[in-house]
C-alpha cells in the first residue's frame, strides 16, 4: 500500500514538473535507523534541506540493515530505487558486484561541483569502500569498531582492581578467574560474536580471514579463519563458557542488557555502545581497547569497522546525482562529521572531524571515547586488517555464529567448528562467484 | 440415485469457473512457475544477470547435510504444533460446550489468542522466557533448572512450539465448539439413557461425529505448522541454535531474503511445493476414507 502511494506520488510529480520548473530536485534517502539515532538523521536531513534552496532530500526509514538492503534490491528491480541507499557493511560485497546497480562515490562526486578529497577521509574507515585501485564505492556514513567495556563497580564488588591492565587476553583469563572468585555470575559477554571475535580477531593479530586479500583481490576467495590464532581464542572462550565465566546471550547484540544492568563485568562490543550505556548504566564503566593475544600474529594491528555506509544508485537524472553529491559532501563536511561522532559513539570519517573533536576538547571531557580512534588508526591496515569483502556474508555470519554456538555448548570443539563453518561459508562463496 | 444438474452448452459453466480459476492462474500457477524457472538459475540480487545452472539448486540443496536434517526438524516442528494445538482446544471445547453459565465469557476469552499477530506473539513468549530477565526462567531457575535456549537446542524447538500453537488453540477451539454444538443433543441423551458415561459417549459418539472437523482442523493446521509459523521462528530463534529450529520455510525466508540467494530459495520453494502437495494428497486419500460426514 505504501509503495502504491509512493508510487502514485512519483508518478503525479513528474506529471506536474513542466509546471513547477524551479521546483527543487528531491533526492530519496533509504536508511535504517531509528530512536535516538533516527532523530539524530533527521536532524542532519532537515539542517541540510534548509541550507540550499536546488534540493530537498527526503528521508525514509525501511526497517533494519537487512530490511533496509531488501527493499533497496526490491526497488531497483521494480524501478523505483532511491537516489542513496544505506548498505551495512555486510552487504558491500553483494552491492560492489552490482556494477550496473549502483555508481561509484567518486565518479558522482566528481561529475558534480562538490568537494571532494578523498584523502581528507580517515584510511582505516575509507578503505573498506575503496577499490584497490582507490575508487571509491559508498560514503561511510556510520561506522564503529569493538571495544572492551568494562563494570568498575562489578570489579570492586569481586574484590578485583578496576584499574588491571586489560590490554591482553592473558590478563583478561586471569582477571575472569579473579571476577569468578570473588563472585562474579558472568564475568564476559559479548555482542556480534563472529564480527568481534573472528573478523576483529583476525585483524587485530594481522592472520587472514579469507584468501585473496579477505576478498578485496576477486572473488574466488576461500575462508581461512580456521587457522591457529583464530582457533586458540574460540577454544579459550569455549573453556570460559564451560567454566561460567563467559555467558553468552545471543548472535546480535543481546549481551548488552546484560552488562547496562550490571550484571556482567567486561563486555565486548561496538563503541557506538556508548550511547546506550552511558545512559542506562548505573555503575562507574570504563571503555579499553579490545584485548589481543600477546605474541599471537602481529598484534595488535588495528581493529576493522563494522556500521553502514550510503551507495548512489544507477538510473536517475544528472540534478538529482548533483543534490546526492552535495548532500553527501554535506554529511563530510567537518562540523557535521565531529557533531554525529560525539553524539553517537561512531567513528569520524574524516581526520578533519577527529581534531575538531580533539580541539573541542571532547576526549578530555569524556574519557575513553578516542580509544576507538586510535584503536582503528595506530597502525597502517595491511592486506588482512583492511577489511572483509565477502559475497553472502550475512549468510556466512549465520553459519559462524551456528558453529560457535555449537563450541559454547560443548557440542563440538574450537577446530571441528571452524572447519565446519570454513567448509559451509566456502560453498556459499562458490555460489556467489558462479552468480557474479 | 445421485442427483446432478446439467447445463446446456459450455459458457454458463465456464463463467461460473473462471473467478476461481483467475484466481488460481494469477496466485497459484503464476508464482509456481516463476519459482520453477527461477530454480534452475543462481541469479544476481539485483537481477543483472542469471547463471544457468540446471539441477545444480537442487544437487547444491540435497548434498547439504543441514538441508536433509531441516526435513526431520520440520516434521517435528509440524507434528508438535499441530498435536499442541488441537488436542487442547478439543479439551477446551468440550469443557465449554458443558458450561451453563458464562459461557460468552468464556468462549470470548478463549478466542482472544486468535486475534495476536504471530511475531507479537513470539516477542510475549521471548520475554517470558528470556535466559536472564524472563519471568518463567527466572521462576524455573528459582526450582533449580537452568533455561537457556540460545544454546539449548530441544528448548528452542520446545519454545516456538508453544508460541506458535498457542495462538492456534483459539482458532481450532472455534471449529471444534461449532461442531459441538452442531452434535444432536438426542442421540447423546439417548445413550446417555442408555448408561452410557461421558467418556463411553464421547469416544463411541461424540468423536466420531466431530472427524470432519478433525480432519479439516488437521490439514489446516499442518499447513499452518508448515508455513505460517516462521514469523514466530524469526523472532525467538532466527532458526537456532545450530539451526535446531530451522524449518524448510524458514530456511526459503532467510537464504532468500537475507542471503539473498534467490536461486537457492527458489529450488527451496519447488521442494516444499512437492512436499507439501504429497502431504495433502496423503491425507485426501487415506486419512479421509475413516471420516464419517
Amino acid at each position: 500500500m505504501k509503495n502504491l502511494t509512493t508510487g502514485a506520488l512519483v508518478a503525479g510529480s513528474t506529471l506536474l514538473s513542466p509546471f513547477a520548473a524551479y521546483a527543487e530536485t528531491e533526492v530519496q534517502f533509504w536508511h535504517a535507523f531509528t530512536g535516538r539515532l533516527g532523530e539524530l538523521v533527521a536532524a542532519q536531513v532537515e539542517d541540510f534541506n534548509a541550507s540550499q534552496n536546488n534540493f530537498t532530500v527526503v528521508a525514509s526509514h525501511k526497517g533494519n540493515y537487512s530490511e533496509t538492503l531488501n527493499a533497496g534490491i526490491a526497488a531497483f528491480r521494480a524501478g523505483e530505487q532511491p537516489q542513496i541507499l544505506m548498505v551495512f557493511e555486510v552487504g558491500t560485497a553483494t552491492m560492489m558486484s552490482a556494477g550496473g546497480a549502483v555508481r561509484s562515490v567518486t565518479e558522482v562526486m566528481e561529475a558534480s561541483g562538490a568537494d571532494f578529497d578523498p584523502d581528507a577521509y580517515i584510511g582505516a574507515v575509507n578503505g573498506y569502500y575503496t577499490t584497490t585501485e582507490g575508487e571509491m564505492l559508498s560514503l561511510p556514513f556510520n561506522a564503529s569498531t569493538p571495544v572492551l567495556w568494562v563494570n568498575r563497580d562489578a570489579f570492586e564488588a569481586a574484590g578485583v582492581d578496576p584499574d588491571t591492565d586489560l590490554s591482553t587476553w592473558q590478563n583478561v583469563d586471569e582477571t575472569l578467574t579473579a571476577l569468578q572468585d570473588g563472585g562474579s555470575t558472568c564475568p564476559l559477554t559479548t555482542a556480534w560474536q563472529s564480527w568481534i571475535h573472528l573478523e576483529n580477531f583476525s585483524a587485530y593479530h594481522d592472520v587472514p580471514f579469507a584468501t585473496q586479500d579477505n576478498g578485496f583481490a576477486g572473488t574466488d576467495t576461500a575462508l581461512a579463519f580456521n587457522g591457529p590464532a583464530q582457533v586458540a581464542h574460540i577454544s579459550a572462550m569455549g573453556e570460559w563458557a564451560a567454566d561460567g565465566k563467559f555467558f553468552y546471550a545471543g548472535r546480535r547484540n543481546e549481551g548488552g542488557a546484560n552488562f547496562r544492568a550490571g550484571e556482567c563485568a567486561l563486555f565486548t562490543e561496538s563503541s557506538a555502545g556508548y550511547a546506550g550505556i552511558s545512559s542506562e548504566a548505573e555503575f562507574a564503566f570504563d571503555v579499553r581497547p579490545l584485548p589481543y593475544w600477546d605474541g599471537v600474529g602481529n598484534s595488535p594491528q588495528n581493529t576493522i569497522i563494522g556500521g553502514a555506509s550510503l551507495w548512489v544508485m544507477e538510473g536517475h537524472e544528472d540534478a538529482e546525482y548533483e543534490g546526492a553529491a552535495q548532500f553527501l559532501a554535506y554529511l563530510s563536511s567537518t562540523d557535521v562529521q565531529a557533531k554525529w561522532h560525539q553524539d553517537t559513539g561512531y567513528l569520524p570519517i574524516t581526520n578533519a572531524a577527529s581534531d575538531a573533536t580533539r580541539t573541542a576538547g571532547f576526549y578530555d571531557a569524556n574519557p575513553g571515547t578516542d580509544v576507538s580512534v586510535i584503536q582503528m588508526t595506530a597502525n597502517d591496515p595491511t592486506a588482512n586488517s583492511k577489511g572483509l569483502r565477502l559475497g553472502s556474508f550475512d549468510q556466512i555470519r549465520g553459519i559462524i555464529d551456528e558453529e560457535l554456538e555449537a563450541v559454547w555448548s560443548g557440542d563440538k570443539d574450537a577446530q571441528t567448528a571452524l572447519d565446519s563453518a570454513v567448509q559451509r561459508g566456502d560453498a556459499l562463496l562458490r555460489r556467489f562467484e558462479a552468480a557474479n | 440415485m445421485e442427483k446432478r444438474v446439467t447445463f446446456k452448452g459450455w459458457i454458463l459453466p465456464l463463467c461460473l469457473i473462471a473467478p476461481q480459476v483467475l484466481v488460481s492462474a494469477i496466485f497459484f500457477f503464476y508464482p509456481a512457475g516463476q519459482a520453477i524457472w527461477q530454480s534452475l538459475f543462481i541469479p544476481d540480487p539485483f537481477g543483472l544477470s542469471m547463471q544457468y545452472v540446471g539441477a545444480g539448486n537442487f544437487e547444491y540443496l540435497l548434498s547439504d547435510p543441514y538441508y536433509r536434517t531441516s526435513f526431520l526438524t520440520t516434521a517435528i516442528f509440524s507434528t508438535l504444533v499441530t498435536l499442541c494445538s488441537m488436542i487442547p482446544a478439543l479439551f477446551l471445547a468440550v469443557v465449554a460446550d458443558r458450561l451453563i453459565k458464562g459461557a460468552g465469557v468464556y468462549r470470548t476469552m478463549l478466542i482472544w489468542p486468535y486475534a495476536v499477530a504471530p511475531a507479537i506473539a513470539g516477542v510475549l513468549w521471548l520475554f517470558m522466557f528470556n535466559t536472564r530477565v524472563g519471568v518463567v526462567s527466572w521462576y524455573l531457575g528459582q526450582l533449580g533448572y537452568d533455561w537457556n535456549h540460545v544454546l539449548n537446542g530441544g528448548e528452542a524447538m520446545g519454545l516456538v512450539v508453544v508460541a506458535s500453537a498457542w495462538g492456534r488453540i483459539s482458532y481450532n477451539f472455534l471449529f471444534f465448539f461449532a461442531a459441538l454444538q452442531a452434535i444432536p443433543k438426542s442421540v447423546i441423551e439417548a445413550a446417555a439413557i442408555d448408561g452410557a458415561r461421558f467418556w463411553k459417549r464421547f469416544w463411541t459418539i461424540v468423536l466420531p461425529l466431530l472427524s470432519p472437523t478433525t480432519f479439516f482442523l488437521l490439514v489446516v493446521n499442518i499447513v499452518y505448522a508448515f508455513f505460517e509459523t516462521f514469523g514466530v521462528i524469526h523472532t525467538i530463534t532466527s532458526g537456532g541454535p545450530q539451526q535446531s529450529t530451522t524449518i524448510l520455510v524458514y530456511k526459503v525466508f532467510s537464504d532468500g531474503f537475507v542471503g539473498q540467494d534467490l536461486g537457492s530459495s527458489a529450488a527451496q520453494s519447488v521442494i516444499l511445493l512437492v512436499v507439501v502437495g504429497a502431504l495433502t494428497i496423503f491425507q485426501f486419500k487415506f486419512i479421509e476414507r475413516r471420516v464419517h460426514y
